[in-house]
């Protein structure tokens, strides 16, 4: 239940991706015939992720991944528009690529100002309105949360963004065939990851709405509209096009099912261990998404523990990061350090079913009594 | 996961000397919430030995795993050599940990110095 980490390649991608190592291995630069089937069936992609979200083909760049989307997006958006101002706004609950190239543009003079969200996950548009002032350049505020799985008025903050001549980016990476996406709603830029589709690593998207220019972060060939030079890669962006069709096709029925595993996961864990509660919003979050909190015990030994019996999460502990803190979104939404360290993100997708929710949820109470057992902050009633 | 030894992996599913004793003769508690660990172990002296020992820990498998370990490097030990025991000594018994967690999990000589520390507090030696 760790599908917001990677997720494997749908079979029928990675079917449509073979021709592209090997036969139709043409570069669309060239003339003949073979660049032509290239040239074609990056048409088609471009198609199919435009599709996804309400976006026109040409309003799609393809890049190597949604940290690159991210990137071309604020770093190569802000630099462009620098004219129009030097502020950007941004939620404290970003992505990490998001948050430091905000840093990066913060050494080169912008100012940056970060957006709090409640006790639920979900921005505060007051303060969202109070931040945004005519010398703004970008607000970009994420469509959902991949940790908390929290989803974003992202309307409203980009109606906020366009009263102040501010452009709107979203990062949908989490979002994107998961809940319904429209870039009508106002959005400018969008970042749209390829793994969390079902399809490969490797490849991402950027939509950069109709007129605007980005300034790219990859000089050469003029690739991608001048926005993203390199040779493009065919299979990862062909991978992508048929994943964003498939997602689209099947997400209504996928997300009614997963919201009801997800649902039962939440219920079932929350009343079989006591003091375990629900991170984010009960309503407006993901389908796939649960964030459950345990009290007196720590993220990573859950994780090793649950391993163990099979069954493979993520936490927002400091104890599983690089950087030995615990999860920015989890402060963010105003958890004390030992109660993010308690965290776990299931993150549910296509390969679950029923049993395997019941399963964890008989797991979950022997795993968190054997550690509570050992914890020395474990009250005598729970021992 | 594979990002520890088959040994810490062996502490961290049957952690030897697991618990409280109530009428230990010292205590030792280091770390805090905060961080993500905290451990505390109790001795029972005799003879200027350690007799008995346990620990209580909330914290990482590296954290448990390493405390597990100090309890039967401890046990039986005069409190001198006790008091030798360093971190090193703990994660080398346990056929090494990964870089990051060598300083934040790797505690449990330092609670064992402290448990015998507030043992010769209390007799008034320390």
């Amino acid at each position: 239940m760790d599908y917001g980490a990677a997720s494997p390649v749908d079979p029928r991608v990675l079917e449509a991706m073979m021709p592209y190592f090997s036969d139709s291995f043409g570069n669309p630069s060239s003339i003949h015939s073979r660049a032509f089937e290239a040239q074609s069936a990056m048409k088609t992609a471009r198609e199919q992720v435009a599709s996804l979200i309400g976006a026109q083909p040409g309003e799609i760049v393809f890049t190597s991944c949604a940290t690159e989307s991210n990137n071309l997006a604020l770093i190569g958006g802000a630099t462009r528009y620098r004219s129009r101002g030097s502020r950007i706004v941004v939620s404290n609950i970003e992505h990490i690529s998001v948050l430091n190239a905000c840093k990066e543009l913060s050494k080169q003079g912008f100012e940056i100002k970060y957006v709090p969200v409640d006790r639920n996950g979900i921005i505060k548009l007051d303060v969202l309105e109070e931040l945004v002032d005519d010398e703004t350049v970008m607000v970009s505020i994420m469509a959902a949360n991949g940790e908390i799985g929290t989803i974003q008025p992202i309307k409203e903050a980009a109606e906020i963004a366009h009263g102040h001549g501010a452009l709107f980016h979203t990062d949908a990476t989490a979002a994107a065939g998961k809940i319904p996406l429209g870039v009508e709603g106002g959005v400018d830029l969008m970042t749209v990851s390829s793994t969390n589709l079902y399809g490969p690593k490797g490849v991402g998207a950027l939509y950069v709405g109709k007129g605007l220019r980005m300034r790219p972060l990859m000089i050469g060939g003029g690739q991608e509209n001048g926005m993203r030079s390199g040779s493009e890669n065919i299979p990862g962006i062909v991978g992508m096009g048929k994943a964003a069709e498939l997602a689209e096709e099947e997400m209504e029925h996928e997300a009614v099912r997963l919201t009801r595993l997800r649902d039962g996961l939440i219920r079932g864990i929350t009343e079989a261990v006591p003091e375990s509660y629900l991170n984010g919003h009960p309503t407006k979050r993901l389908p796939n998404n649960a964030n459950i909190r345990f009290s007196y015990v720590e993220g990573e030994a859950l994780i090793l523990s649950l391993d163990e019996l099979g069954i493979q999460v993520s936490s927002g502990s400091a104890c599983t990061s690089k950087t030995l803190e615990p999860s920015h979104v989890l402060l963010a939404i105003g958890l004390r350090h030992e109660e993010a360290h308690g965290s776990l993100v299931f993150t549910l997708g296509k390969g679950n079913r029923e049993e395997h929710v019941e399963y964890v949820i008989g797991q979950m109470p022997v795993v968190v009594r054997r550690l509570r057992s050992m914890s020395p902050l474990t009250p005598e009633e729970l021992r | 996961m594979r990002m520890y030894s088959e040994k810490v992996m062996d502490h961290f599913r049957n952690p030897r000397n697991v618990g409280e004793i109530p009428d230990a003769d010292g205590v030792g508690t280091v770390g805090n919430p905060v961080c993500g660990d905290v451990m505390a172990i109790y001795i029972k002296v005799k003879d200027d030995r350690i007799e008995d020992i346990k620990f209580k820990t909330f914290g990482c498998g590296a954290a448990i795993a390493t405390s597990s370990m100090i309890t039967e490097l401890a046990k039986g030990e005069t409190l001198e050599e006790a008091m030798k025991i360093t971190r090193a000594d703990v994660a080398d018994e346990l056929g090494g940990l990964p870089p990051i967690k060598m300083h934040c999990s790797n505690l449990a000589a330092d609670a064992v110095h402290e448990a015998i520390k507030d043992y010769r507090k209390r007799r008034g030696e320390g």
